[in-house]
């Protein structure tokens, strides 16, 4: 691992003062994303700055809806009352991920910030558009199974890796941002970037912003709502495919839909087309299994992942199903 | 004769360019080594930088002389000498490095020690009071919880801060919550058994 030198912050503005100016300085909140890819020499930044110190660990009601603070461990995110009330899809997307020790380590800005586990872009002996613009994308034409059939480019299939993110999005989040010049809110939908032709530009982020809090809108419906991740083991593995879905049923017709979904897209991927074909249909498998082909209608599979369309639409159909059936 | 010069000064060319780019090289390194690391690009020439860093482990404080960059994990093993805690992946995928601080489990491969001055560390060897085992430690002996032996302190700490955070009930929450523990030796059935033993406070749990 490179060498860098460490400072602890306790204010936010002198963490965003520390970082903002130097483009070799990075923040450092649980460590689970960046320390793993500083031993790799993926990411060699040349100065941390230790958020944890930082008081941004509440999670508090806020108007009818939720503030997170982006120093909540994804642990406390996931057992926290309100949210396993409210907003249960959230709370099963963090149970989902990792493992309990790294829910522990692991916080909510870090969390939307973490990178993608595409083999060529952890090893430096490949090209990597993402990791060396312009040096190739060797997954292409590669061992593609992990990668992403929705939201690729001719220069990166990378998908985000996140199960939280894909929940948050379904829920209409919106990220604080704080910087030089003040403070600023962007949607979650509109945070991350799918690939185009700069890969290495993953979210609006400009370098040295600080992500403060994530906000959830107040949302009736979500207490029924469900996150379902299809992994190759049983625990502690990244999503082959995963579904983020709430449903507002009304004497059996659908009046409102949220789904998402994860494992599959070059970003947290929102099926707005699917939300909307739902709206208005009985709740049953066949505007279920319709929402579904809609999600995918866009996919461009690669050698490898072709499974991911039919898994993808079998895990929509099996969490819309389970919804449904919630009381 | 024209050839055999021009060979010559080929030759008398290329030893004072190497000679001039060793002694710019190592001007360079020199200065380098005086400046602040954000004007050297970052591999390369950058002494790295020792700092005092107190840890609390087990009760009992250490005060090292380490760089930033020393994962909790080797500031535990290397400088320590506190080798219980063992390493496996170092990439926070199979819990071997498992520790509690402040009485919550993690990896400590993937977190700096400096980040850990204000914490409470323990390791394997913190959990024994004297010669009496945890009760967790305990049950892994009376169920026969381990073969090699090499993730079992790690599983041990994962399951004390299983306990701790209370969120385990059936088998199926405990395996599911020891699932950021691997065996290799595939010692899971009676991993699952010890920590349900301690979970339902049963007396051979103490042995
Ligand atoms: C073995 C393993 C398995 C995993 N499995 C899963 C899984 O199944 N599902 C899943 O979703 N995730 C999984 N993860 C990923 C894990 O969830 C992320 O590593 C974690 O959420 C990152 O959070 P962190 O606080 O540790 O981030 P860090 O590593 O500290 O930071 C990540 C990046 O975000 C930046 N950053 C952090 N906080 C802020 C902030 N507030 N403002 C601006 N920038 C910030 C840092 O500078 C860094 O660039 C796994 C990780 C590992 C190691
Ligand atoms: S898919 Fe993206 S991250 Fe992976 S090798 Fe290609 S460019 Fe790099
Ligand atoms: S050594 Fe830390 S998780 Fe494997
Ligand atoms: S007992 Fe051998 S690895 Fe678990």
């Amino acid at each position: 691992m490179q060498p860098f030198s460490y400072k602890k912050a306790g204010q936010a503005e002198n963490a965003v003062a520390l970082v903002a100016p130097d483009a070799e300085a990075s923040y450092l909140a649980g460590g689970t994303s960046l320390i793993d890819l500083m031993k790799l020499n993926v990411q060699t930044p040349t100065e941390l700055v230790d958020i944890n110190p930082l008081p941004l660990t509440k999670i508090e009601m806020q108007g009818n809806g939720v503030r997170i603070g982006a120093m909540a461990s994804n642990s406390d995110v996931a057992y926290n009352a309100i949210i396993q009330e409210r907003y249960p899809v959230l709370s099963e997307a963090l149970l989902s991920g990792a493992s309990p020790q790294l829910r522990n380590m692991a916080t909510v800005g870090g969390n939307l910030l973490q990178r993608t586990r595409c083999y060529y872009f952890r090893d430096t002996a490949f090209p990597c558009n993402k990791r060396v613009p312009g040096s190739g994308c060797p997954a292409i034409e590669g061992y593609n199974r992990i990668h992403a059939i929705l939201g690729g480019s001719d220069r990166c299939i990378a998908t985000h890796p996140s199960d939280m993110a894909v929940a948050m999005v379904a829920l209409d989040a919106v990220v604080q941002i704080r910087g030089l010049k003040g403070e600023r809110s962007v949607p979650l939908i509109d945070f991350h970037l799918v690939p185009g032709d700069t890969p290495e530009k993953e979210t609006v982020l400009q370098h040295g912003e600080l992500i403060v809090a994530v906000d959830l809108p107040a949302s009736p419906f979500t207490k029924r709502s469900h996150y379902l991740k299809i992994r190759d083991r049983a625990s502690y593995a990244f999503a082959m495919s995963s579904v983020a879905a709430a449903l507002d049923i009304q004497n059996g017709i659908i009046r409102a839909a949220r789904l998402a979904m994860g494992g599959v897209g070059t970003k947290p991927w929102r099926a707005l087309e699917a939300e909307k074909a739902l709206v208005n249909k009985p709740a049953n498998q066949a505007s279920f299994q319709a929402a579904a082909n809609l999600a995918v209608a866009g996919a461009k599979p690669q050698k490898y992942n072709a499974f991911k369309v039919e898994l993808t639409k079998r895990t929509i159909v099996r969490a819309l199903a389970t919804v449904g059936e919630m009381a | 004769m024209k050839f055999v010069l021009k060979r010559r000064k080929l030759g008398q060319l290329m030893i004072v360019s190497t000679v001039v780019a060793t002694i710019s090289n190592f001007v360079k390194k020199a200065v380098a080594q005086t400046q602040v690391q954000k004007t050297t690009p970052m591999l390369k020439t950058s002494t790295p930088q020792t700092t005092k860093v107190t840890l609390r482990v087990n009760g009992t404080a250490h005060n090292l002389q380490i760089e930033p960059r020393v994962t909790l994990l080797d500031a535990l093993r290397e400088y320590i000498g506190l080798i219980g805690t063992k390493k496996g992946c170092d990439h926070g995928q199979c819990g071997a490095c498992t520790v509690l601080v402040d009485g919550q489990r993690i990896n400590s491969c993937l977190t700096f020690a400096i980040m850990h001055t204000d914490a409470k560390i323990t390791t394997i060897e913190g959990l024994a009071q004297g010669d009496n085992l945890h009760p967790m430690q305990a049950a892994f002996v009376a169920r026969d919880a381990f073969q090699c032996g090499y993730c079992t302190p790690g599983q041990i700490c994962s399951a004390v801060g299983l306990v701790n955070e209370g969120h385990a009930k059936s088998d199926a929450e405990i395996r599911e919550l020891m699932s950021g523990n691997i065996c290799r030796c595939g010692a899971y059935p009676n991993i699952v058994t010890a920590v349900r033993d301690v979970l339902e406070g049963k007396k051979d749990a103490a042995v």
